[in-house]
């Protein structure tokens, strides 16, 4: 190994990327702003739906309810609903949106409470719709109202207390710390998203560096100089692996002030109704940087093997897009919810280390797990390089036509 | 000095088999001596010309190049050798002294070496005027300029050109035939692979006629003539490789 053929390889590539747009959108625009605008966007943007869907005062019909007149004046008291006349076509009003909501109050509905039975009230509405969904849940505040005034009626007309129905309350009480409670929400997605990045930021330097090479022509050129093969990938490697790195950075320093930032705004408090208790503080970051240190290896270095099969950029494009999914699915599935670390999780790549990024922001560290899955992960990035290196010695790789 | 022994290089192909690209072939260019590689599409010239610098490795057989193996001490002869080919491309995004820099270093040169190197070497093929332009920036000749440079860069004592003026436009031809000669009166040892007859009358010391990876004839000019009773080197290589052409294509 010649350090000083390495470090020239290094800095030519490097000079080389920094002056290529493409892989510069890739490795530092997208994980710069991708959290920001997704996190903050998305964050407005329910916000606003929310509260235009608040404001609305919707517009519901009482289908029957002739023989109820308590219920009927109760319900035409409201001011947060619109009532509108009865029309036949109420069904189609609900789906196309004319009209949110309907309840059907059935045939001899007051007798029958009168008698003790129980007739049932219908409220429909258009499910997954929010603006209806608010409409239904107004109209159904509005009839359990009704209920709990003639069960309290009931109660006073045999001289019973109201607490004869709930003699005792039940409370769940949060004792986890709050920055634990948001890593336990979100801690899975922070991991998944450095993964991500940690592989669309190689992904692009990697096919350039290979496939983009033969395709310019210039493997040949390179060849012909006496730097061995072995250097010329370290030098090539290490550039991949950098990239891997910055977007790795800049993606955890994104996250870390848009969540800083919108813990505190008031839009998180307004759409979610809590705060957002996540607090990445610097041992977190530095951790998760550190799992992602490996990982970025085994990337790079898998890029670089498949996409030098490749003979052109589309080619090695085409190659690669099957790998994206076979790192998203691992990734996805370590933010299922009840996917705990286990020995035998921590041997694969990828979930584990999103598993274990998601214990670390909620500031949990299981050295062994830890330990276990940094170990691993080396052990494949290591097998992953002598591949690489293996596959530049290959005439047909190199050459193939 | 390129002394090669039985080289031959077999390809595996899927559909085709074993394809014996280059077979046995066997000759020696010596220093101050241009040895013109002379063949049709596809007869071995590339594949003989890799395996000289050492970018393909012989199935059996070897080559010395500066009393370096081929195959066993292939970063020794790549250091002594400059390689040109059309398929020898520069770095679009480097420029064109970048470019040159690039592979001096690759060469091991240190930084004063290098630096007096490049400017001696851009004044000499005066590509002054555009030493800062990227080499995605430049023309066709420019281009061309960059890259004999890059060859010329350690100063080799063997060059090896693999059909340098393919698709070239006759100017920048022209400079490129100027450097190979150039090269002969620096004493360098020179192959040259072309399937352009007029080039290999003009500059060739010795000619080996290649086809179907076989090297058929070789010799001086004056003697392949004697030998052959003909005037016109077309007809000449048209007389040794037709036997072979229609066996291969049987």
């Amino acid at each position: 190994m010649n350090l000083s053929a390495i470090s020239v390889v290094y800095r030519k590539e490097l000079t080389e990327w920094l002056r290529d747009r493409r892989t510069l959108i890739s490795t530092v625009l997208v994980p710069l702003l991708a959290f920001p605008l997704l996190m903050v966007g998305i964050t407005a943007l329910a916000t606003v739906m929310i509260g235009n869907a608040e404001k609305e005062i919707p517009k519901i019909m009482i289908l029957g309810g002739e023989h109820s007149p308590e219920l009927l004046e109760r319900l035409h008291k409201l001011d947060n609903l619109a009532i509108v006349p009865y029309a036949g076509n109420w069904k189609d009003q609900i789906s196309n949106k004319e009209i949110r909501a309907a309840v059907e109050i059935p045939k001899g509905f007051q007798a029958a409470l009168a008698e003790g039975t129980a007739p049932t009230v219908n409220v429909y509405f258009y499910e997954g719709e929010l603006k209806s969904s608010f409409g239904a849940n107004h109209l159904q505040d509005a009839v359990k109202d009704y209920r709990d005034s003639v069960v309290k009626d009931r109660l006073a007309a045999k001289n019973l207390p109201a607490s004869v129905l709930s003699p005792f309350e039940i409370k769940q009480q949060n004792v986890a710390p709050p920055e634990k409670v948001g890593g336990a929400s979100i801690g899975g997605f922070i991991g998944y998203a450095v993964i991500l990045l940690c592989l669309t930021g190689a992904m692009y330097p990697a096919i350039d560096l290979t496939a983009g090479e033969k395709e310019r022509g210039t493997i040949e050129t390179v060849l012909s100089s006496p730097i061995s093969r072995f250097d010329l990938v370290m030098g090539k490697f290490l550039l991949v692996f950098s990239a891997s790195l910055v977007s790795a950075i800049l993606s955890v320093t994104s996250m870390g002030i848009s969540f800083t930032i919108l813990g505190h705004s008031h839009l998180m408090q307004s759409s979610g109704g809590q705060s957002l208790n996540l607090d990445l503080g610097p041992v977190s970051v530095v951790a998760v940087f550190f799992m992602a240190l490996p990982l970025a290896v085994l990337f790079s270095a898998v890029l670089m093997t498949i996409a030098l099969f490749a003979k052109t950029y589309k080619e090695a494009q085409s190659y690669l897009t099957p790998l994206t999914f076979l790192v998203v699915i691992p990734a996805v599935a370590s933010v299922m919810p009840g996917v705990e670390l286990t020995p035998k999780l921590a041997l694969i790549p990828v979930l584990n280390t999103s598993l274990v990024c998601k214990e670390i922001i909620t500031g949990t560290y299981h050295w062994n797990s830890i330990i276990l899955i940094f170990s691993s992960t080396c052990v494949y990035a290591a097998a992953a390089i002598f591949l690489a290196v293996k596959m530049f010695q290959r005439e047909d790789v190199l050459f193939r036509s | 000095m390129i002394e090669t022994r039985g080289l031959t290089k077999v390809f595996h192909d899927k559909k085709r088999g074993q394809i014996r690209a280059v077979d046995n072939v066997t000759f020696t260019c010596k220093p101050g001596q241009i040895y013109g590689l002379l063949g049709a599409n596809g007869a071995g010239k590339t594949t003989t010309l890799r395996m000289l610098a050492t970018i393909l490795e012989p199935t059996d057989g070897t080559a010395i190049v500066c009393g370096h193996d081929v195959i066993d001490e292939p970063e020794k002869v790549r250091a002594n050798v400059g390689f040109l080919s059309t398929a020898t491309a520069l770095y679009p995004r480097l420029t064109s002294q970048e470019m040159v820099e690039y592979f001096g270093r690759l060469n091991g040169l240190d930084e004063a070496t290098l630096k007096k190197r490049v400017n001696e070497i851009f004044s000499r093929l005066d590509m002054n005027s555009f030493r800062d332009r990227r080499c995605d920036k430049l023309s066709t000749g420019m281009k061309q300029k960059t890259s004999i440079a890059r060859t010329l860069v350690h100063d080799p004592q063997v060059m090896i050109f693999d059909e340098p003026t393919i698709g070239l436009d006759i100017m920048t031809a022209r400079t490129i035939i100027e450097f190979i000669r150039e090269c002969r009166e620096r004493n360098k040892t020179v192959i040259f692979s072309t399937h352009v007859m007029s080039e290999v009358e003009k500059l060739c010391d010795v000619i080996g006629i290649i086809q179907s990876g076989k090297l058929l004839a070789e010799g001086p000019l004056a003697e392949l003539r004697e030998r052959h009773h003909e005037q016109d080197l077309e007809e000449i290589f048209v007389k040794i490789v037709s036997p072979y052409q229609n066996s291969a294509e049987a």
